[in-house]
């Protein structure tokens, strides 16, 4: 590790963080805002900066300066800490994502990824159920009876859909023969017959569908947002929380969607493989600057997809929701898994497949 | 007993409504199809909505060439339901022989019911279309003749509205 390659780390992390988690997830705010309300026929908010591009900022100046509450009887310490898991374990999902392929910078040769971790997968899915603790902590440390009753609907929900969408990625896994992320993407870049990208979710179209679900409920997004079902639970978890705190809660949440989208994208799109780019004939580094973008664009339309749904989609009720985790995801997800050993079993048993 | 203690039965969800995806499908190209719809709002304080001629909005007097033409009858105060209008007689050379010396409508009483307008034989007072109506005192909200009066031409599209209607 000389200086330089520390700066380049340094570099991936400040841009990866700043660039697209937290300022994504500003974007994103501000989409959802504008998306709800072009489904509505609204305008949404369009007065601070041209077409309203500048209201999430806004709205985070307005957090930073309002006054921060914590209720009486709260643990104060765990009601602080809450936020703070919430916002780190959002951050630092991304860091296993290949954004690009590898490029030659300065000599060198620079992975498009922060963390180069041999467990790929698994270290998301570890990081994500460690983020139930933010929720549930906000909930048990607020001594609210409405944020109690979110963070447990929260920790139920996310523990239900982390079994299916671990199982579901099975699949995948078993395809790819890796959990590189990397290396899925690496062999997603190739073609049948020459036409159709080998892209996992003409594999596994059954996999990508429950992990999607799963990603849904993951991300405490509407058809599965019990946690914060405001009818019923007034503000859900972070009822008692205020100012930046609760600002941080919500950052957490859609840098989470963004997280999620970028996974499916890696798993199931392809990652940063944009089909046929490399017969274009450009120089190396602009391919891969090609290829970014495509990433980019990906992650971007699945966010919006992501927040189409949200306004389309009643809210489940908790026994439908739990009847459709334990019920309906989980036996698709072993069944796809079960259905993937089979087919490459009998490859192998072919020779068609070592 | 009878047809109202029958238990009514719904339809059950065909298979391919259980499997649920198709239907949030199709719940997906109607708000995708939403979305390109034209919007209807008005950019309020850019863009000012100009009520039609049958619009109540707050009650004027109406000036013809400089003089209005009330002639302090005292029936819009009168039959003010909610009492706003407050008029105060006094004699002139003109031919109507008499005038407000004092006109005055507390807008803040005021409920736009428009009665004055029907109750008025000169057709003196009408109601405009000028709905802006905030205030930050009491006080402001005593509207007296100087702000009351409006010309005939202004006035043109409610004046033929009511010729019309009445």
């Amino acid at each position: 590790m000389d200086i330089l390659s520390i700066l380049i780390m340094l570099a991936k992390i400040l841009i990866i963080m700043f660039g697209v988690l937290v300022l994504g997830a500003a974007i994103a705010v501000f989409a959802e805002r504008r998306v709800s309300a072009f489904i509505q026929e609204r305008v949404g908010p369009n007065r601070v900066g041209p077409q309203g591009i500048i209201q999430p900022f806004a709205d985070v100046v307005k957090l930073m300066m309002k006054e921060d509450i914590v209720p009486r009887q709260a643990n104060r310490f765990i009601h602080d800490l809450a936020p703070i898991i919430s916002i780190s374990i959002a951050l630092s999902t991304f860091a296993i994502i290949p954004f690009g392929n590898t490029i030659e910078l300065f000599g060198r040769q620079i992975k498009l990824m922060i963390a180069d971790v041999d467990i790929g997968i698994l270290y998301l899915l570890a990081l994500t159920s460690i983020g139930v603790y933010g929720v549930s902590l906000a909930g048990w440390s607020s001594n609210n009876k409405y944020s109690l009753l979110g963070g447990l609907r929260s920790s139920a929900q996310l523990i239900s859909y982390e079994l299916s969408m671990g199982l579901s990625l099975i699949g995948v896994i078993m395809i790819s023969g890796t959990l590189r992320l990397d290396q899925t993407v690496l062999q997603q870049t190739a073609y049948w017959w020459g036409i159709i990208p080998k892209w996992n979710i003409f594999l596994q179209p059954l996999g990508f569908i429950t992990f999607m679900i799963a990603s849904f409920a993951e991300t405490n997004r509407l058809p599965f947002d019990l946690p914060e079902a405001e009818p019923e639970l007034v503000g859900g978890y972070h009822t008692e929380y205020t100012g930046m705190k609760f600002g941080l809660f919500f950052l957490a949440e859609y840098a989470n969607v963004i997280t999620s989208s970028a996974v499916t994208v890696t798993l199931f799109f392809g990652g940063w493989h944009l089909p046929f780019a490399e017969q274009w004939g450009l120089s190396p580094l602009m391919l891969s600057l090609v290829q970014i973008f495509a990433f980019f664009a990906k992650v971007i339309l699945l966010v919006l997809f992501f927040i189409i749904v949200r306004w389309t989609i009643p809210r489940f009720r908790y026994d439908q929701l739990m009847r459709i985790g334990w019920k309906v995801m989980l036996p698709m997800a072993i069944a796809n898994f079960l259905l993937t050993g089979l087919v490459i079993l009998g490859l192998q048993w072919f020779g068609v497949m070592k | 007993m009878d047809s109202q203690d029958k238990i009514i039965r719904k339809k059950d969800l065909s298979l391919l409504q259980k499997m649920y995806i198709p239907e949030i499908l199709k719940g997906l190209r109607m708000t995708i199809r939403q979305m390109f719809k034209p919007t209807f709002t008005s950019q309020y304080p850019e863009e000012r909505f100009k009520p039609e001629s049958s619009f109540r909005g707050r009650p004027v007097l109406v000036a013809e060439n400089g003089v209005e033409r009330c002639v302090a009858c005292g029936l819009c105060a009168r039959v003010c339901p909610a009492l706003a209008i407050e008029v105060q007689a006094s004699e002139t050379e003109l031919e109507k022989e008499r005038y407000p010396i004092k006109f005055e409508i507390n807008m803040v009483r005021c409920i736009f019911c428009g009665f004055c307008e029907e109750v008025c034989p000169e057709e003196a007072i009408v109601m405009s279309n000028e709905y802006l109506l905030a205030f930050s005192s009491q006080q402001e909200a005593l509207f007296g003749k100087e702000k009351l009066l409006k010309s005939t031409e202004e006035l043109k599209d409610r004046l033929e509205y009511l010729r019309n209607h009445r």
